[in-house]
């Protein structure tokens, strides 16, 4: 049934749809709405689910670590601050490999403070071992949680579904919204192999000591980047079931494009309008969504970017110090290769400052120029930027 | 608004810029409605409408900003301003129905049925089958505001 109902709304939706049988989570703007849904749906009696209050958002992670290690589907949601302050149970998630599902409304972090959409928090956390997908539009967030369930379990690793604060937590769209019965066909009841069991006890996060740490962060590591491959597969059938599927990532008029964008979430969509209307002038420009930043796929982007003569990676994020973080990983996937096509780091929409169409098109005619003269200028652009307000 | 248009077989979306909102602070929200998928997630700086729900901030803040040609600025007000002449203005003192009918000075759904009136961009009817899925028990004196107001708005 075609709903119209905001991304939070979305995300409630799916966890409900998902029969999750432990919530724990903090309220954190611009996730709030997801919490408060959700205790709604149990409240009257539409999720038959426990919901565990908590002091913060540390506290809600640990709390879904116990309830997966017991065996049920346990759910939370967060963002920004949220996000870093729960950053050290998330290692603890992935190393235990319990298959906890947590979507994350995109905030910027602090300081300055600021509520507003980027990425910079889930970026932050990229090197934890969850899986992270990234969503464009509210009818993607649904599905995506819904299918996050169904890697998470088959692979016994978390996965972190992410989406735009605001541009997308607060913009109520039309979504097509499934029926609990085709729901509960794509998505079995949960059982957990190894589940916390008085009758056969068993030991969880041992020490891990020298002889052994790394085997297991090797296989960790192992079961993260051969994920991709199962990604594909559920998504697949996902997209046989509900007509709807998105791919590791996708290309968009770029087959033949010279220059071609990159980005991840809603900037995809503005990307996409920008390309059609640059194709109707004949002008050969292309894009790329990334959906699976965690796993990497690198060689899903050497093949959609390498025949480009330019690529703009456009973000909503920056490693201090170094570029942005899908910049340095797609920088790092040509490496080794021969033919690497130029390219530029744009960064922009930092705390939800307006990416407008004359920006993305202004990325566009940069990255043109690269592909024109064969060079790159500045090699980090920020898109949008008072230069006036940051000169000596 | 959105939410009417979707019911009339339009894609549709709406957003707030201000998440954070707060009593008695300016916000500002977006709707698009169209016959074929919205995609743009960019705020909207050419409107064909101007919904303005609190006449003083017509002193405070160029409502008419990138206005299209053609285009209405919709406002709650007793009389035009002096500083939108010139412009196509719809007026409905929405505060005053909102007291009488709702018994609070909260205009919102009022000005849906101003909005109505003054675009025709959708009917009086899918606002008010809108406003009883979501209100509730307080529907029914929301459609009235909403319907008085689509009568009491003089177009000029």
């Amino acid at each position: 049934m075609m709903r119209i109902i905001d991304g939070n709304e979305a995300v409630a939706l799916a966890a409900k749809l998902a029969r999750v049988k432990v919530i724990s989570a903090y309220p954190i703007t611009p996730q709030t709405t997801v919490v408060e849904k959700l205790a709604e749906y149990i409240s009257n009696g539409e999720l038959d689910a426990e919901f565990i209050k908590v002091e913060s958002e540390h506290s809600a992670m640990s709390a879904c670590i116990g309830a997966a290690a017991t065996g049920v589907r346990a759910f939370t949601a967060t963002s920004s601050q949220g996000l870093l302050l729960m950053s050290e149970m998330l290692y603890v998630a992935s190393g235990l490999r319990l298959p906890i599902v947590m979507t994350n409304a995109n905030r910027s972090v602090s300081a300055p403070l600021s509520i507003w959409c980027d990425q910079q928090d889930s970026m932050t956390v990229r090197d934890s071992g969850w899986i992270q997908l990234y969503c464009e539009n509210n009818q993607e967030i649904l599905d995506t949680t819904i299918q996050a369930f169904r890697i998470a379990e088959e692979l016994l690793l978390p996965v972190m579904v992410c989406y735009d604060g605001y541009i997308l937590s607060h913009t109520l769209e039309p979504v097509d919204c499934p029926e609990q019965s085709e729901v509960d066909a794509f998505l079995p009841e949960y059982h957990y192999p190894y589940a916390l069991d008085p009758e056969k006890p068993v030991t969880m996060g041992p020490v891990g000591v020298p002889e052994y740490y790394m085997e297991f962060r090797y296989l960790l590591q192992k079961a993260v980047q051969e994920s991709k491959a199962k990604i594909v597969e559920i998504d697949h059938e996902f997209k046989k079931r509900f007509g709807r599927g998105y791919g590791i990532l996708e290309e968009y008029r770029s087959d033949d494009a010279e220059v071609v964008i990159l980005t991840m979430g809603s900037l995809s969509s503005s990307c996409k309008e920008i390309v059609d209307s640059l194709r109707q002038r004949g002008e050969k420009v292309g894009l790329v969504k990334l959906k699976s930043f965690r796993p990497f796929p690198t060689e899903e982007i050497i093949e959609a970017l390498g025949r480009a003569k330019a690529v703009a990676v456009v973000e909503k994020d920056i490693s201090l110090g170094h570029a942005g973080g899908l910049f340095i990983d797609t920088a790092a996937a040509f490496v080794n290769t021969r033919e690497a096509p130029l390219m530029i780091n744009f960064i922009c929409g930092l705390a939800g400052r307006d990416v407008t169409s004359a920006l993305l098109e202004q990325a566009v005619r940069e990255t043109q120029r690269a592909a024109e003269t064969g060079r790159v200028e500045k090699k980090i652009r920020w898109l949008g930027l008072q230069e006036k307000l940051v000169e000596e | 608004m959105a939410e009417a248009a979707f019911l009339e077989g339009n894609y549709c979306q709406a957003f707030p810029f201000f998440g954070a909102e707060r009593r008695g602070a300016p916000v500002v929200a977006f709707t698009r409605i169209d016959k074929r998928p919205i995609r743009t997630h960019e705020q909207v700086y050419r409107p064909n409408y101007v919904v303005v729900l609190d006449q003083t901030l017509v002193e405070s803040v160029d409502v008419a900003a990138g206005l299209s040609p053609g285009g209405i600025v919709i406002l709650n007000s007793k009389k035009a301003p002096e500083n939108l002449k010139g412009k196509k203005i719809a007026i409905v003192d929405a505060t005053k129905i909102a007291i009488e009918t709702l018994g609070v000075p909260i205009t919102n759904t009022t000005m849906l049925g101003a909005l109505a009136k003054a675009t025709g961009v959708v009917s009086l009817e899918s606002i008010a089958k809108v406003i009883e899925k979501r209100f509730g028990k307080l529907a029914e004196k929301n459609i009235n505001a909403a319907k008085r107001a689509f009568e009491e708005t003089v177009i000029s």
